[in-house]
């Protein structure tokens, strides 16, 4: 016993979880996310002071405490054009967040996420694909469905050249998933190339980088649905996830029909990553960096990881869009190469870090 | 919670053209310590694997309390039987009480939280094993040791009424192993377990059964099976077999083929 308890005081890191520390920490990313929205709906080429947004956004809410002491065209700006990108990315954001830390555990592996995975490749054929071909019916509705069936294949295909004798090496992970990503790009340029219509392939292709721009009110509704879908399916389904991190044979003898749960896991993660993908473009890395930095704060129980990651997601992409296009201005850097730029170094570290663990960690 | 009755009745398990085990019968009855016994590849696992449902079997039935344990929904079952499986897990940086609470999750209704009945099953498991003290420890920082002992205490947070253990007693120190034993034994759970040691076999379970070539060859209580000649046939070496003044138990000892001293060949 008393050898116990001298291990148990040298070990460096004990984390605090009880749930005082839980609610502090999410109200805390709950605020993060409220300066991150308000900074997304100040920033920008016209300067409008936060008090101001407050004001605005508020009136607009129905709150009459205030006159309006701005102009016309602060108010359209605040609600009209920076409103919807704002939100936009905060859905796009969370549901990435929350993608990612779904997969991870799907596939029990930290290198897993939507764009790793060949997932928003996939999404991407799929709505170039509808747009290429069937201009007829252009719609967001036929474009998300698209995407959302070519995240699926993707995401299979990748899973089952993964797999063997039911396990997954990181290593065969990350290659399956860039070589079906190529694969698919590959597909995706060439569409572009051959398609007759030049105006339409750049637009596509400024779209196939990951932006949040030129969004109105109106598309941000089938992409606030998936969002919320996934979130609740996600959320009842957090003790189920926590099983998969015991080993697939271990989750069995929990209870746990591990084939059927994955299998409409995967169902569920494709149609949010499609949707989210048809309105804003692949955007790479946030699925991945999010869910590993909430962990550190909260722990790894999904009941706790998927709300905060949902809030830190939605604050981080807010944020990466307001750098986006006010570094360069009048320019916009597309969001997902600014992603990208943290992402990149941030999975090196992870694969580093993982590799150390399973060489020098304890037995 | 009482013990369950385990029949296993002509069970053939293969893999791909492989076959694994052939038509094995296994029983044990209520309250029973049943230990499986036998060389590396005589199919102890797979057996196991097809009790606990992960290896489905070609033919034969795996029976818990009289029910198909085949046809039963996952969380029905879990609810009966837990297990101690092989297979490596990822903790993704949960805590070691949190991976003992995932026990709980068959008796639990999804979005219910964590109930008192829940915690108390937690701390007794924990305490069980040997592991308060780890209680707030990451998991993946723990020894291999202490893993081992931490998913047993999950599979008993799982309060079963039929336990699955695949060499329970792997990386585990001789006193944790004894531990770990003494407490399988004392559970009014049936049990049954794959053990390397046969001394430990010996001294901790009511009845064995010994397989080789994913067969039985023999079956009975520790002093009726476990004979010289057996040993030879089975594992291929010599060995002595005695009844241990103290504890009335067999125990045996295995004589190396080129004798006490390499140097007398001369």
């Amino acid at each position: 016993m008393t050898a116990l308890a001298k291990s148990s005081e040298n070990t460096a890191v004990v984390k605090p979880r009880n749930r005082a520390t839980f609610a502090v920490t999410l109200v805390a990313l709950a605020a993060l996310l409220v300066v991150c929205s308000t900074a997304g709906l100040a920033l920008g080429s016209v300067h409008v002071p936060p008090a101001e947004v407050w004001g605005i956004v508020t009136h607009a809410l129905g709150a009459d405490w205030t006159e309006p002491t701005w102009t016309r065209a602060r108010e359209t700006i605040v609600l009209d054009v920076r409103g919807p990108r704002v939100l936009l990315g905060a859905v796009t954001g969370a549901g990435l967040a929350v993608v990612g830390t779904a997969l991870q555990a799907l596939v029990r592996n930290p290198l897993a996420e939507p764009y790793l995975l060949g997932a928003s490749s996939g999404a991407s054929l799929g709505a170039v694909a509808v747009i290429v071909f069937g201009s007829s019916f252009f719609g967001t509705v036929s474009l998300s469905a698209a995407a959302f069936a070519g995240a699926l294949g993707a995401l299979v295909l990748v899973y089952a050249a993964a797999r063997t004798g039911g396990r997954i090496t990181s290593m065969r992970l990350v290659l399956a998933g860039v070589a079906v990503a190529s694969v698919l790009n590959a597909l995706l340029n060439l569409l572009l190339l051959t398609t007759d219509n030049g105006n339409e392939a750049r637009t596509v292709l400024a779209w196939t980088m990951g932006g949040l721009g030129g969004v109105s009110w109106g598309s941000l509704r089938l992409p606030g649905l998936a969002l919320l879908l996934g979130i609740a399916v996600l959320m009842v389904q957090a003790p189920n996830l926590n099983l998969l991190l015991a080993g697939e044979e271990a989750a069995a003898t929990m209870g746990l029909d591990v084939a059927r749960f994955r299998a409409r896991m995967f169902v569920l993660v494709s149609l949010v990553t499609g949707v989210l993908v048809a309105a804003a473009g692949p955007i790479g890395f946030v699925g991945l960096m999010l869910p590993h930095i909430v962990r550190l704060l909260v722990g790894g129980d999904h009941r706790r990881v998927l709300p905060a990651a949902a809030l830190g997601g939605a604050s981080f992409l807010i944020l990466s869009d307001i750098v986006a296009r006010t570094v360069t201005a009048p320019e916009e850097i597309p969001v997902g190469v600014l992603t990208a730029l943290c992402g990149g170094p941030f999975f090196l570290w992870l694969m580093r870090r993982d590799a150390r663990k399973k060489a020098g960690g304890p037995a | 919670m009482t013990g369950a009755e385990l029949r296993v009745e002509g069970v053939t398990l293969t893999a791909g053209t492989r076959r694994l085990v052939h038509d094995v019968t296994l029983t044990a009855h209520p309250g029973e310590t049943i230990g499986l016994v036998g060389p590396n590849g005589s199919g102890k696992s797979s057996l196991l694997r097809a009790v606990y449902r992960v290896l489905r079997p070609e033919a034969g039935t795996v029976r818990v309390d009289g029910a198909d344990a085949w046809s039963l929904p996952p969380r029905r079952l879990a609810r009966t039987l837990a297990a101690v499986v092989q297979d490596a897990p990822s903790g993704l940086d949960l805590s070691v009480r949190e991976v003992v609470a995932m026990g709980r999750t068959p008796h639990k209704r999804l979005l219910s939280g964590d109930t008192f009945e829940d915690a108390a099953a937690i701390e007794a498991a924990l305490a069980s094993v040997d592991a308060v003290a780890l209680a707030d420890r990451p998991f993946d920082r723990l020894s291999g040791g202490e893993r081992r002992r931490v998913l047993i205490a999950r599979a008993l947070a799982q309060d079963p009424s039929l336990l699955v253990l695949d060499e329970p007693t792997n990386h585990l120190d001789i006193r944790h192993q004894l531990e770990v034993l003494t407490v399988l034994r004392r559970l009014p759970a049936t049990v049954l377990v794959a053990l390397h040691d046969l001394n430990l076999a010996a001294h901790y379970c009511d009845r064995l059964y010994v397989l080789r070539d994913g067969g039985v060859v023999a079956s009975g209580p520790p002093h009726e099976v476990l004979t010289p000649r057996l040993l030879a046939e089975v594992y291929e070496v010599a060995a002595e077999v005695a009844v241990h003044p103290r504890t009335g138990r067999p125990q045996v000892t295995f004589l190396p083929a080129d004798g006490p001293s390499p140097g007398a060949e001369g």
